[in-house]
């Protein structure tokens, strides 16, 4: 059972790992578990605390945790890693069938040759999408989260080192396709990117709301088809404003690249950003 | 659907108290739930009966306090309350908002005996 998340409990798989991913159950030396500050509170045999209901031998003893709290720790030590080798990760969310994979594959092929590139990809199941990077030329590795909905912050963290990344390297994570879980876990990412494709309702982010919250940026795909549909992309972005008043926005189409420039624009800055070490989030865990 | 995550994760939190606290059976979680957090009660409430089963928490009451969305507004200068995160300020109708309590998922503590 995974003690990230349990999602799919035992259904995780990380290619390459012959393993079904059994996360630390025992033996394992992550010690985030201490120093949390538990504190008891025993109030004796007595029903001291307004909750206590009068039984004599029920005692209260206060958490204050958060529910995400090892996941958060997982994305802490991801994020730690990431700014030690001075890398961009890059969590990608959408709807299934925004194109995220077509636009990696494009971002692959178009990126600079001087680039390292990864991509983690998160599916269900099936291990087509990570081929499918690997022929435009990068190193991919595929998560399977069986049952899961999203990625979590400790299965990318084994990802990661199974990939053994260069110093300065700009990683993609593909999540699983779903506007909605993702949202609450971290990676340990540089910033979350929303895809939504103009084949999608143009009110998304109001209807997902915690999602373009969470975003840093929201790339607006297939504007190759905008002729053809009925989005409108103005409204689109004003509702992703009224959500996320700082939310960046690209429009483009991986099919045709119109577009494309902005988007490697975007992730050039963040990756100088990264390998200068500028931005180092999680440090003072 | 990731409600069922979190109640594993919740249980793990528990679990590793009660080595540290030395409990054996939970009667009561208190959770607090933000208005953003992403959970849905009714689903929180059904994963927890079905995660918790077989374990020291198997039973458990859950009560689940929810805490209010609370936005700094830039127009205003203010803290406002608002129910969705497409919500606009209440006093003034701007949607510069700053989220500043509301995304809470947070084990507040346990009756145990």
């Amino acid at each position: 059972m995974c003690t990230v998340c349990g999602c799919g409990e035992g259904e995780t798989t990380i290619e390459g790992h012959k393993h079904h991913h059994h996360h630390h159950e025992e033996g394992h030396s992550h010690s985030h578990a201490d120093g949390h500050g538990d504190h008891n509170h025993d109030y004796g045999q007595g029903a001291a605390h307004a909750h206590t209901p009068g039984l004599s031998q029920t005692r209260m003893v206060q958490i204050e945790q958060d529910i995400l709290g090892k996941n958060n720790q997982y994305a802490d030590a991801n994020r730690r890693y990431f700014s030690e080798h001075g890398m961009l990760a890059l969590n990608l969310v959408s709807s299934p069938g925004s194109g995220k994979t077509t636009l990696l594959t494009e971002t692959v092929r178009v990126m600079p040759e001087q680039t390292p590139v990864a991509v983690i990809e998160g599916d269900q199941q099936t291990a087509l999408d990570a081929d499918r990077i690997r022929k435009s030329g990068a190193k991919a590795v595929q998560i399977n989260t069986g049952k899961g909905c999203h990625l979590d912050a400790h299965m990318v963290g084994h990802a990661v080192r199974d990939l053994k990344l260069q110093h300065g390297s700009a990683l993609f994570i593909e999540n699983v396709g779903n506007l909605v879980c993702p949202a609450a876990f971290d990676l340990g990412e540089a910033a979350k990117v929303v895809i939504l494709s103009v084949t999608e309702g143009a009110d998304k982010p109001l209807k997902y709301p915690d999602m373009f919250h969470a975003a840093s940026l929201m790339i607006v795909n297939k504007i190759d088809l905008l002729p053809y549909v009925d989005f409108d992309v103005a409204a689109c972005c004003d509702y992703a404003r009224r959500i996320n008043p700082g939310i960046r926005i690209i429009q483009l189409s991986a099919t045709t690249g119109e577009g494309m420039e902005a988007w490697l624009g975007w992730i050039r800055a963040h990756l100088e950003i990264a390998k200068t070490g500028v931005n180092v989030p999680g440090e003072n865990s | 659907m990731h409600e069922i995550s979190l109640c594993e994760s919740l249980l793990k939190v528990i679990e590793d108290s009660a080595s540290k606290q030395n409990f054996s059976q939970v009667k009561t979680v208190w959770l607090e739930l933000g208005r953003f957090s992403c959970v849905e009660p009714d689903a929180m409430r059904f994963s927890f009966d079905v995660v918790m089963k077989g374990t020291l928490v198997d039973g458990a009451k859950l009560e689940l306090l929810e805490l209010p969305a609370r936005v700094w507004c830039q127009i205003c200068l203010k803290d406002v309350e608002i129910q969705q995160r497409y919500d606009a300020c209440p006093c003034c109708g701007d949607y510069r908002l700053q989220i500043s309590g509301g995304e809470e998922m947070r084990i507040k503590e346990l009756e145990v005996m």
